[in-house]
């Protein structure tokens, strides 16, 4: 974070910077994303692609956690079938507050290729989604991207879990 | 005339097809081969063969419903067939009023396969082979699973794929297949409520949706609002397409050349 770094030339010396409680808060939010191990179809392996050596999730700060308990993102990859909407939903209700929703490929953001009874028409049916990351599958760069994105939105968004809550839904 | 659309059928059919084109049927020969022969020759001491051939190399044989366990056992133990590879039902319930049954088995010794088919009506049960195949445990808990075959003393017959509370058996052809009522409200019903349709709202099903009153996702050019507005403001005029015959370009006019080649 370069607006954050010490600049001992310009600040007399002294290692100070001043901030805002919301900048330095989202700052430690935005850098340190822990999705949640949770992949539902072949959106999933992309993920995985992205968590391993050659994308390299770890070096944006995100790192795969498999409990909701310790996760602030939910990356939805794949296609939820309606009868797996009930548990991606109450996996979401156990992930703690602040949390974040990426909706990954074209099933998860309209339902994508599966118009058939048995799929949900788009996650944000259930979830709210706060990044919709088309593709099918997407590439790992673009998940990265996402990510990246998501980083931006966190920065810009009030870090009062109050005041953010009125600009979502649910 | 409006088209006749039947309600027995109501799966997703192509768009143009030739009305007199008759689908070429598969060639029934008889039975000539040795293993075959013996085999109907087993059939036909243990049960009743309303009808037996040889398709694509393979053995049918129609039986009654109510013998098909007989069938079976005597394929497995005097015949060798020592495998039951598949097990499911065909709905032709808008054509014949029933189900077809099939039995897909083979015997690894000769390496030859044999169809058993059995018809029975729509609110007529199966008696279960799990006692000779022990896949029939899946693969009948799936026909009841999808087409609503009961099956008699099958020790565990829940449905396989579809949640336990869900209404109707997708794979008849009276199910659509973007779902019916209770389907499209399914996830919403069970998550939040009835109560809660209202606020979700239905299914989008067309990909190309496009909402005039969506402030979010849409602006109409030379109609623009905040983003996020409330669709109160959306203008409700109608423009009429305009068309610029400048912009357009007209390449069969222009000063170009044909080649007489390609003439």
């Amino acid at each position: 974070m370069a607006q954050h770094q010490v600049n001992y030339a310009s600040s007399g010396g002294l290692p100070v910077a001043l901030t805002t409680v919301d900048r330095l808060l989202n700052w430690g939010r935005s850098n340190s994303l822990w999705p949640l191990t949770y992949g539902l179809a072949c959106c999933a392996i992309e993920m995985m692609a992205s968590g391993a050596s050659r994308f390299d999730f770890d070096r944006m700060g995100v790192i795969f956690r498999a409990s909701p308990r310790q996760a602030d993102v939910m990356i939805l990859a794949g296609t939820l079938s309606k009868k797996h909407a009930e548990f991606a939903r109450r996996l979401y209700d156990q992930m703690a507050e602040p949390k974040w929703v990426i909706s990954m490929g074209s099933c998860a953001n309209t339902g994508g290729m599966f118009n058939t009874y048995a799929t949900v028409q788009g996650v944000d049916r259930i979830i709210p989604v706060d990044i919709y990351l088309p593709g099918c599958a997407p590439r790992p760069e673009t998940l990265q991207y996402a990510m990246m994105m998501l980083q931006k939105k966190i920065r810009r968004e009030p870090a009062d879990q109050k005041k953010r809550k009125l600009q979502r839904f649910v | 005339m409006r088209k006749y659309s039947p309600k027995d059928n109501v799966q997703a059919k192509a768009k143009y097809t030739d009305r007199f084109w008759v689908a070429p049927q598969v060639p029934r020969e008889p039975v000539e081969d040795a293993h075959f022969a013996a085999v109907l020759e087993k059939m036909k001491a243990a049960v009743e063969v309303l009808d037996a051939y040889v398709e694509i190399g393979q053995l049918v044989i129609h039986i009654r419903p109510e013998q098909n366990v007989d069938a079976l056992r005597t394929l497995k133990e005097e015949c060798d067939y020592a495998m039951c590879s598949e097990l499911s039902a065909v709905d032709y319930l808008a054509r014949d009023g029933e189900f077809e049954i099939f039995y897909q088995l083979l015997n690894l010794k000769e390496r030859k396969r044999t169809r058993i088919l059995t018809r029975i009506k729509e609110d007529q049960a199966i008696e279960s082979i799990v006692p000779l195949y022990d896949m029939a445990k899946f693969a009948e808990r799936e026909m009841y699973d999808m087409f609503g075959i009961y099956v008699n003393n099958h020790p565990y017959l829940k449905r396989i794929i579809m949640p336990d509370d869900w209404e109707g058996h997708p794979l008849r052809k009276t199910y659509p297949l973007e779902g019916d009522e209770f389907a499209s409200w399914y996830e919403v019903d069970k998550i939040f409520g009835k109560e809660y349709r209202d606020i979700i709202g239905p299914e989008n099903r067309d990909p190309a949706r496009i909402d005039r009153y969506d402030t979010q996702r849409f602006a109409r050019v030379g109609h623009e609002v905040p983003f996020g507005a409330d669709p109160s403001l959306v203008d409700e005029t109608e423009t009429p397409v305009e068309y610029s015959s400048e912009l357009l370009a007209d390449y069969n006019k222009g000063p170009h050349k044909v080649l007489d080649k390609r003439k």
